[in-house]
């Protein structure tokens, strides 16, 4: 997998999904996109089985923290641990 | 694991012998019998998508939908138990269960000897569920619950209950012995009446910290997503079975029944009601297995193709079903004949696990993210 480009993999996926009307929201990678207001209970799951998909491995409930997917940084970091520890 | 084909086979043939002649009585007395709990569990029904070494047979999402569909022609009630024992609150212990809790919960579940129910709407929420008003507090070093929930699906016969609680705006879900509620029971809805309703009332119930499904706080978020997300597909299958049984039954009947010297199936208005179900099974038929092959490929869209399944087919289910009442005429109306149960039993889909207009909601915002960018 190449990694290298993974965050930007993430930014787009995140905004494919939560920008319906406006196309001009930008993500910061510290933003916490929970506190925007951009997630919804249906993309939350989505962001799980995101990092899933991207990385092979089941997320735990122990990684089920706010904090794990709350920012682009976050989910990235996420995600790397995922691919190099499962 | 099992092979599917053969399990497939023999649910069709319990639902044959066991299940579709005694429909009826399960809606008459408003419940269903623990003997024929205890014969699905000696089958392995009450835990197909389980894993062997949790007691399952290791159906992946397609082969467990066709044999939910299975039970679902047969009774609807029975699918429920299938609903909310085995997807919602067995699949959930499956995927976010910690170690223990799935080895304590899961193999007596697939025995039958616990029997499961999701205990989330209220008097006053249901389709906003995240407000729900049922509290925990933290209590020596556990957790206490009080509130009350309505509506629950096998309240009355469950063992253990998967509830979503909140406290100080989050949620979290855990799983609670149902000895420690008080339970009274619901009768008289208008369909699945054999599903054993009731309204659950938590007085400083207590539960251990082992029992927190998914972790404190996010309950809402991840636990019950998942619960819904395991509920709406298995109601989709369970769908498609009540349709597929209604277009048995109105088939049969435009065949055999007369009128004006011929059978009724030969008149033009009555073969328009045909090839419109014929085709809505189909096409439920299809989205249902789109939607299997997508959850066994653990595909980024496979949720929200299971919103749109459950939306299309519990609507195919609500139609075909009026369709096959109106085919059948006065017989149809009549208690004495399926078409009537099919008919009540239907409308309730279109409600459960998410309503219809709530699947609009997000199958809405998908369309829009997803097409014409």
């Amino acid at each position: 997998m190449a990694i290298v480009s993974e965050k930007e993999k993430i930014r787009n996926y995140i905004l494919r999904h939560i920008t319906v009307l406006d196309e001009d929201v930008v993500i910061g990678d510290d933003d916490d996109i929970f506190e925007l207001g951009f997630v919804d209970s249906m993309f939350a799951m989505q962001l799980v089985h995101f990092v899933e998909k991207e990385s092979g491995v089941a997320v735990s409930s122990e990684e089920l923290t706010l904090a794990n997917f709350s920012t682009v940084a976050n989910l990235h970091a996420l995600l790397l641990r995922k691919c190099n520890h499962g | 694991m099992a092979d599917p084909h053969s399990v497939l086979d023999g649910v069709r043939l319990f639902v044959d012998q066991e299940i579709r002649p005694r429909a009826a009585e399960f809606d008459r007395n408003e419940a269903i019998p623990r003997d024929l709990i205890r014969s699905m569990a000696e089958r392995g029904y009450l835990a197909a998508p389980f894993p062997p070494e949790l007691g399952g047979m290791g159906l992946d999402p397609m082969a467990y939908g066709h044999t939910t569909a299975e039970v679902g022609r047969g009774c609807s009630s029975v699918r429920t138990l299938l609903t909310v024992h085995t997807s919602v609150v067995g699949e959930t212990l499956l995927r976010w269960g910690t170690p223990q809790q799935k080895t304590r919960y899961l193999p007596a579940m697939a025995r039958g000897e616990l029997l499961a129910a999701f205990a989330l709407s209220e008097p006053d929420v249901g389709s906003d569920a995240k407000a729900v008003t049922t509290t925990y507090s933290r209590r020596g070093g556990g957790f206490v619950l009080n509130g009350q929930k309505k509506w629950i699906s096998f309240g009355l016969a469950a063992d253990i209950l998967l509830v979503l609680a909140s406290h100080g705006g989050r949620t979290t879900t855990f799983v609670v012995d149902a000895a420690k509620t008080t339970r009274t029971p619901i009768r008289g809805m208008l369909g699945v009446r054999g599903s054993q309703l009731a309204t659950i009332d938590f007085v400083d119930v207590e539960v251990s910290p082992d029992d927190v499904v998914g972790g404190e706080g996010l309950g809402f978020e991840y636990v019950v997503q998942s619960a819904l997300d395991f509920g709406r597909a298995s109601v989709a299958w369970g769908a498609l079975g009540v349709a597929q049984e209604a277009l048995d039954v109105m088939m049969r009947y435009a065949r055999t029944r007369r009128q004006f010297g011929e059978p009724i199936g030969n008149f033009q208005l009555i073969k328009g009601i045909l090839a419109d179900a014929v085709t809505d099974v189909h096409a439920a038929c299809a989205l249902c297995e789109r939607m299997g092959a997508q959850r066994a490929n653990r595909d980024l869209d496979a949720t929200i193709e299971t919103n749109m399944a459950k939306y299309f087919v519990s609507r195919v289910a609500a139609r075909v079903t009026s369709d096959a009442v109106q085919v059948l005429g006065a017989n149809g109306c009549s208690g004495d004949h399926p078409a009537e149960r099919m008919y009540r039993d239907a409308k309730v889909l279109e409600i459960i696990e998410g309503s219809s207009q709530i699947q609009q909601l997000l199958i809405a915002k998908f369309g829009l993210n997803r097409y014409g960018r």
